[in-house]
């Protein structure tokens, strides 16, 4: 496949069901309503030349080199910003307007830079490709002085900005301000003068509000926005489709190749998540996969106080099995267990749990959804009957009240955020969405350009089960619940159980006030905008999941919707934004300890019937280990062997004391990884991981869509992951021949009623599939329960409010809370190995001015952060976007070790750990504990590899 | 917190978040039964009642009973 740039229409795709036919230089075509006369041409396969217009943002009629004749008009208009009207009879190429489009490119060349042949975009630029299509072969026009020699911008690590060779187009404009939503884009001047701007003149664009998202780049037509990659090695030769590794959104990409060099990731048009959209991670940081200090060879040790010894991958496989073995033979099985992953494929991920299950011969296997998603899991599936989201992304676009609650879209989720921001501003003369934000913080969102969050309520950590009782009180005792909805499609007992519940004055937003701190009338007025305001779709993320009560928060979502009517149709639902790539699979493929694959519990004779059969194996009908269980057994000196696939516990999980203890306990930890994570200071064998561009496979993302993951370069540690599990599971003795993950996608079709119509030809064909995928949905289900629950009739649940133990005091008196920023991922051991750390070098903990100054702090002083659990330090932020009282920090980077300070307490369902929550203090520091300079000194340790180099 | 102290401060937290259930007892039985490793279930019965509440020490003996009698 030669390269080829994705098909440009010129202008954004028009949603009109009316049909209207024309014709376009003789021939008949039939477009939406809507559609530019420039559009129309395209779809036939005339390419009208351009320069302004392109089809991710609005036509802006500026260059006039599209002009066409129409009949019956005077003139020659541009088919950029006419419409197509019934009948038209359009010409595209006539002496005039060839003539008319020479003069307007050789003005355009007169001020450009005449070195095409050095020029990064040499063979991918608009202007040279126009220049050409309309036969300009030279200029009578002196060159301008204007515009010629303007300094460039280097700031951003990704891409440049050379003045220069602007064309004052305004393509980066729109993509800013339409696709994106940041605004950062400004244009000064006018004519030859018109300069564009990130923010103001002086700003360049690490300065600005600029993200780094890359849609101006990719809007650009010439070389003055241009990847810095591209300048490096060329522009690339041919491109494969896949999807990206980063978040739950699932962009689909082009991986844009020279060999098997990746020149630039492109966002795929027609990828049905992001619509061509992307963020700064999933087109910019991918830097990680070729990054010095990844791990090639497998490494093996005796003990965790050697040195690491490399060995080939048959003695490495042969070495594991063995130590698997005797530890089985000496502990018994249940002595062994695995953890998944949410960042690998759902192939992979269903192959480890395969390994756990049928051949350790337990249930001991977990994922790392356990401390993010594992409520949504529970309370979806009590109430609805399905343990995923209701609806699709495309359907934001359908609500009327957007809910968002514990979710911070614009940084944890950036490119469904910037779909939801477009509905919040509203578009064409129909309204913005109303917002609705429960967040202990003023996220991005609350306040952004052209969008206002109707309420924002400020609650007390801890407190989200109060306040959406408080809102279910106000629906029900205000007449707003939907009935008729509720008798139609929920249990009636069940609903007037839980009415009469909410009901009670002890649950009013009055005299819950104290408990939440969020203003009464500020919270009914939220919860009849939420049941009155139309279409009404809920949003939430990890400060739902990550308490005491996540389950109970879930199941308290759940219930408004129901009582509201919202659910079973485009622009409602309950949306969990999912923070991994992945996790949305790594459940569904059975990695929970007491659910076989499609959430069937494993007491469930039937369906443990199923796996037996294909697999040849009895399995164990009781549940086994959580990730926090297999740590407790391992202290008590009964669980020894562990088996973790992608995944950082020591940095991901809760109290770090305690799972260090867990870990230092057993005696054979595999870490299969790309990087000499925490995790393995305390490993006994490292299995090299392969990255998302050197395998084949599938991810889910948030919205249930299965997407193809596609292999652009061999693996540099020789092995895809599904082969390192396989070539493990061959060397216990199982008797496994995959020879392509699709022949594992079959196996999981086949034993997984959602997934039954499922392969990877289905993949290819569609380019996604929503599961459920049935033979009832053949292309799947991009909204569920649409005439009825999934478990017949929705369940409503009593959630009463039970306040966290963990409680602040005089020692403690501060609540912390966690979260993400855009730039950086999860743990950071991708994003903190790429130039992303330009945005985020450290952590920052944000803390109101009235507490900042009661201890006399200031913006950037190191402070003491200690909780019960333990103590940390960090550089202080102080800022008014947390409220006084709170205090927040991200955890992207391992020296400062936010789980150090966060306690074991845990949802009361699923065991998710409770990260919203712990009660702190805040002191004055000089530099970093002792906690934090013994760790470090054990991690050189832990990294030490035989020839006597660091690893790391 | 040690493992058993652990049990016990889970069947205690998901009693109260159960309490407001129909049948709370049930629910909490039922809870422990799907989501619990068999060693977690014998530490708790092992341990028998003390320092559980009500409802959690009624759902372990409703547990308990029915693994023994079958
Ligand atoms: S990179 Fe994104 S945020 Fe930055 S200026 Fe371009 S479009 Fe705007
Ligand atoms: S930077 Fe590129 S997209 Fe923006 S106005 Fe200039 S030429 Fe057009
Ligand atoms: S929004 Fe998520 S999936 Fe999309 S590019 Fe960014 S990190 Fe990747
Ligand atoms: S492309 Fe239509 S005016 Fe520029």
């Amino acid at each position: 496949m030669t390269y080829q740039p994705q098909k440009d229409f010129g202008t954004p795709e028009s949603r009109s069901d009316e049909a209207v036919s024309l014709t376009i230089d003789g021939r008949e075509v039939t477009v939406p309503a809507g559609t530019s006369v420039m559009r129309a041409a395209a779809e036939q396969g005339t390419s009208i030349p351009k320069l302004c217009a392109t089809d991710s943002v609005k036509s802006y009629g500026s260059c006039r080199l599209c002009l066409v004749e129409i009949d019956g008009r005077r003139g020659t208009p541009a088919s950029c910003t006419t419409p197509v009207e019934p009948g038209m009879v359009v010409r595209t190429q006539t002496p005039q307007l060839a003539k008319l489009r020479k003069g307007v490119m050789e003005l355009y060349i007169s001020d450009h830079p005449l070195d095409c042949l050095t020029c990064a975009a040499n063979g991918d630029c608009e202007l040279q490709d126009q220049a050409g299509a309309v036969g300009l072969r030279d200029v009578r026009y002196d060159v301008q002085a204007t515009h010629l020699g303007q300094e460039k911008d280097h700031s951003n690590p990704y891409f440049d900005f050379d003045p220069s060779k602007c064309i004052a187009c305004s393509r980066c404009i729109r993509a800013c301000d339409e696709v994106q939503g940041t605004l950062a884009l400004t244009m000064e001047g006018r004519g030859w003068d018109s300069k564009i701007s990130a923010g103001f003149a002086s700003d360049n664009f690490m300065g600005s509000e600029c993200v780094s998202c890359g849609a101006c780049v990719q809007a650009c037509p010439t070389a003055t926005l241009v990847e810095k990659k591209v300048v490096e090695v060329g522009t690339p030769e041919r491109s494969v489709v896949t999807t990206c590794a980063y978040c739950g959104v699932g962009c689909t990409f082009r991986a844009e190749m020279r060999g098997e060099q990746l020149v630039r990731m492109v966002p795929y048009k027609d990828g049905k998540a992001n619509r061509g959209h992307s963020c700064v991670k999933g087109r910019f940081a991918w830097g990680y996969a070729q990054h010095q200090e990844r791990i090639l060879k497998p490494m093996i040790r005796k003990s965790i106080s050697d040195p690491w010894r490399e060995v080939e991958w048959d003695e490495a496989f042969a070495y594991t099995a063995s130590e698997l073995k005797r530890i089985s033979a000496k502990y018994g099985r249940n002595a062994l267990g695995g953890i998944t992953s949410s960042r690998c494929t759902n192939e992979e991920t269903f192959l480890v749990q395969k390994l756990v299950r049928a051949g350790f011969g337990n249930n001991n296997v977990d994922t790392c959804a356990r401390v993010c998603h594992s409520p949504t899991g529970y309370g979806l599936k009590t109430t609805f009957g399905t343990s995923a989201g209701t609806q699709d992304f495309d359907s934001v676009e359908d609500s009327d009240v957007i809910l968002i609650i514990g979710a911070n879209p614009t940084d944890g989720h950036p490119v469904f955020a910037s779909r939801m921001k477009r509905r919040l501003r509203g578009q064409d003369g129909r309204p913005g969405a109303k917002l609705i934000v429960i967040d202990p913080r003023r996220t991005d969102i609350v306040r952004s350009p052209h969008i206002e969050a109707q309420h924002h309520l400020p609650l007390r950590p801890g407190t989200n089960v109060a306040v959406l009782t408080a809102m279910a009180h106000v629906i029900v005792t205000e007449g707003l619940a939907d009935e008729a909805f509720i008798r139609e499609r929920c249990d009636w007992d069940e609903y007037s159980h839980w009415a009469e519940f909410v009901s009670q004055a002890r649950n009013s937003p009055e005299n819950l006030q104290p408990v939440t701190l969020v203003d009464a009338e500020e919270l009914r007025a939220a919860a009849r905008l939420y049941a009155t305001g139309g279409n009404g779709a809920i949003y939430y993320g990890l400060g739902v999941t990550e308490h005491s009560q996540g389950s109970s928060t879930v199941m308290a979502i759940a219930n408004l919707a129901m009582a509201t009517g919202n659910i079973g149709r485009s622009g409602v639902g309950v949306n969990p934004l999912r923070g991994q790539n992945n996790v949305q699979g790594a459940c569904d493929m059975g990695s929970f300890p007491h659910e076989l694959a499609g959430y069937r519990h494993i007491s469930d004779k039937g369906a443990r019937a199923l796996f037996e059969k294909d697999w040849g194996v009895t399995l164990d009908p009781e549940p086994g280990l959580r990730i926090p269980n297999m740590l407790d057994a391992a202290v008590d000196g009964v669980f020894k062997a562990l088996y973790c696939q992608g995944e950082d516990i020591l940095q991901s999980d809760p109290n770090t004391a305690h799972v260090s203890a867990g870990l230092a306990a057993m005696e054979c930890v595999i870490v299969h990884d790309l990087f000499l994570n925490e995790t393995a200071n305390y490993a006994h064998i490292f299995l090299p991981g392969s990255t998302f561009l050197e395998k084949n496979g599938t991810f889910t993302n948030a919205e249930r869509r299965i997407q193809p993951v596609r292999k652009v370069m061999t693996p540099m540690n020789g092995l895809e992951d599904w082969e390192v599990t396989q070539r493990l599971a061959q060397a216990m003795g199982l008797n496994w021949n995959y020879s392509h993950p699709s022949e594992i996608m079959d196996e999981i079709a086949r034993l997984t009623p959602t997934f039954a119509g499922v392969s990877f030809a289905r993949l290819d064909e569609m380019g996604s599939l929503q599961w459920p995928v049935t033979a009832d949905a053949p292309d799947g289900s991009p909204i569920m329960h649409i005439d009825g629950f999934v478990r017949g009739k929705g369940k409503f649940v009593v959630t009463d409010y039970v306040p966290t133990d963990e409680k602040t005091g005089p020692r403690f008196p501060l609540l912390l809370t966690t979260g993400r920023i855009l730039s950086q991922y999860n743990v950071g051991a991708q994003t903190r190995r790429t130039e992303n750390v330009a945005w985020h070098p450290e952590d920052l903990l944000e803390i109101h001015p009235v507490d900042a100054e009661d201890r006399g702090v200031k913006s950037g002083d190191w402070v003491k952060l200690a909780s019960r659990a333990g103590e940390t330090t960090l550089r202080a932020n102080v800022t008014d976007r947390v409220a006084p009282g709170v205090v927040y920090t991200t955890f992207h980077h391992a020296v400062t070790q936010a789980n150090v300070v966060t306690t074991d307490y845990s949802d009361w369902a699923t065991n998710c750990p409770e990260y919203k929550v712990t009660a702190v203090q805040i002191s004055a520091s000089n530099g970093p504990t002792e906690w934090q300079e013994e760790y470090e000194a054990l991690s050189a340790r832990a990294r030490r590899v035989e020839t006597g180099i660091a690893a790391e | 917190m040690n493992s058993e102290e652990r049990l016990i401060y889970m069947a205690n937290q998901i009693a109260t978040n159960l309490a407001t259930d129909a049948a709370p007892v049930a629910a909490v039985a039922d809870h422990i039964q799907t989501f619990w490793d068999p060693r977690m279930k014998r530490m708790i019965f092992a341990h028998g009642t003390d320092g559980l509440s009500p409802v959690a020490a009624a759902a372990i003996r409703l547990l308990a009973d029915a693994q023994n009698g079958g």
